[in-house]
């Protein structure tokens, strides 16, 4: 079957890719583009790993058609890499221990720059309902929203 | 798995591409969409989409307002002139959800989702659809109770009027993980109040049945009389007649059954 031209801003760079009709937007970005950033865990729409900012909105990479991105620009956890430099919020999760196994992290890191993005000083409530579509199995929640609200204090203090 | 997009610019092209192919599924915010062709589901051969602007329109003021199909309940939470429609907005999903999900795609959801067509239905919204052969409007009862032979016909647009009050119109989803979970059963309620009595009672359910219903009965309870505690219980004592929930993850039906009422007495009476 014919293949589609699909053009889009990943991160920082434009990227021009061929996709197969039906393609999700976490298979084009790990397979045709290699950023491994966004994970896989069950393509339902279930657990919040591949999440992702388009045009800085999140949204569930499986679930996305990947031409429905075309001239869009899409955000992963790649983009949150400073040169040596760990972003805020990965230094907070970092020292709250917000990650255990990591297989949530990247998509718990979106929906949390999602979040700060639209609100620098969140509630723990509005804390809660952001990663409310990201499952951990591991830490039981607590040391995320943690990690979340540090990193907003250090933003505000910055 | 591969399949066909086709992309056009209007609507009824569109609807054109949906009528002419059984195979064919419309693409809103693909969450359903997208789910089955992850799981590889062989009944699809074709994505459909319509990049048509009409689709995403909002009118929100004036006493009837209109949501294009395409509109996303994110979209909806972020118009003030739409606070009726929060509650139900916010009860979907997580947020990226609700950043991709839209209203026409809910009308279609089977249980345990499609919680914001109940709302829709509590508020007798018009569904506006477009066909192989022109467009016309039915009310959202009659396309629920069609749904199964609506493949093929394109939703544009639902339109409801405005609520005669914010204590008029009442919404509660239950749920056993919070603050994002599917639905046990959701509950929508619309009693305006004319003269100190209710004129016009609505109450519409999900997951009482195959698709989203009304609740006529416990409607017939409570019509013509004052929201009183003895008619909120009368109501309540006939919520659960008529419906036929089914047996799933998140429920059995007889503890649907059992709880309906429980639910709709708190709903009414504003209880937690
Ligand atoms: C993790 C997760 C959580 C969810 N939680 C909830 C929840 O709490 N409550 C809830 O109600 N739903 C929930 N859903 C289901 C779903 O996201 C919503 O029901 C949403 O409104 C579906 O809209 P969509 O645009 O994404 O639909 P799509 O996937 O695009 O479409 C769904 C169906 O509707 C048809 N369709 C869509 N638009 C049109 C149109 N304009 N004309 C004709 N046919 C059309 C499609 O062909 C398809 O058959 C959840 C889904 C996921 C993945
Ligand atoms: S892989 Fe997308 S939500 Fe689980
Ligand atoms: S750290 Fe293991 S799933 Fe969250």
């Amino acid at each position: 079957m014919a293949k589609t031209a699909l053009q889009f801003r990943h991160n920082s760079s434009d990227v021009a890719i061929f996709v197969d009709g039906g393609t999700n937007l976490l298979v084009a970005l790990r397979e045709l583009i290699g950023d491994m950033t966004p994970k896989f865990g069950c393509g339902q729409g279930g657990c919040g790993t591949c999440s992702v900012l388009i045009d800085g909105e999140l949204h569930l990479s499986c679930l996305t058609l990947a031409e429905t991105v075309a001239g869009r620009s899409v955000e992963t956890l790649d983009s949150l890499k400073q040169g040596p430099n760990l972003h805020p919020l990965q230094r907070a999760f970092a020292e709250n221990f917000a990650a255990q196994c990591g297989y949530c992290t990247p998509g718990m890191l979106m929906a949390a720059k999602a979040l700060l993005d639209r609100n620098p000083s969140p509630s723990r409530a509005e804390v809660v309902e952001a990663i409310s579509g990201n499952i951990c199995r591991c830490t039981g929640y607590e040391p995320i929203i943690n990690a979340i609200l540090a990193a907003s204090g250090d933003r505000a203090s910055a | 798995m591969t399949v066909t997009v086709k992309t056009f610019t209007s609507s009824s092209e569109a609807a054109a591409a949906l009528s002419s192919d059984r195979n064919a599924r419309y693409l809103g915010g693909g969450t359903l969409v997208m789910r089955a062709l992850n799981e590889g589901d062989i009944s699809l051969s074709t994505v459909v989409r319509a990049n048509d602007q009409a689709l995403t329109r909002i009118d929100p003021s004036g006493p009837r307002i209109t949501l294009g199909a395409g509109v996303t309940f994110a979209r909806i939470l972020g118009e003030r002139d739409l606070a009726f429609l929060h509650a139900p907005a916010r009860s979907i999903g997580g947020p990226a959800v609700r950043n991709m999900g839209t209203v026409g795609g809910n009308l279609f959801a089977p249980n345990p989702y499609g919680d914001f067509t109940v709302a829709l239905l509590a508020l007798d919204a018009t569904v506006a659809l477009q066909g192989g052969f022109g467009s016309r409007d039915i009310p959202i009862e009659e396309f629920l109770q069609s749904r199964e032979r609506q493949a093929g016909t394109l939703v544009l647009s639902v339109s409801c009027t405005r609520p005669t009050s914010a204590e008029a119109f009442h919404y509660r989803k239950i749920a056993r993980i919070k603050p994002k979970g599917g639905s046990v059963i959701t509950l929508a309620a619309h009693l305006p109040i004319s003269g100190g009595r209710i004129a016009g009672a609505r109450i519409a359910l999900g997951s009482m049945a195959p698709t989203q219903i009304r609740a006529r009965a416990a409607e017939r309870a409570l019509e013509g009389r004052s929201l009183d505690a003895a008619t909120v219980e009368a109501a309540a004592a006939a919520a659960a007649e008529g419906t036929s929930p089914s047996d799933n993850a998140l429920s059995s039906a007889w503890y649907r059954r059992e709880i309906v009422g429980v639910h709709l007495r708190r709903l009414l009476l504003g209880q937690e």
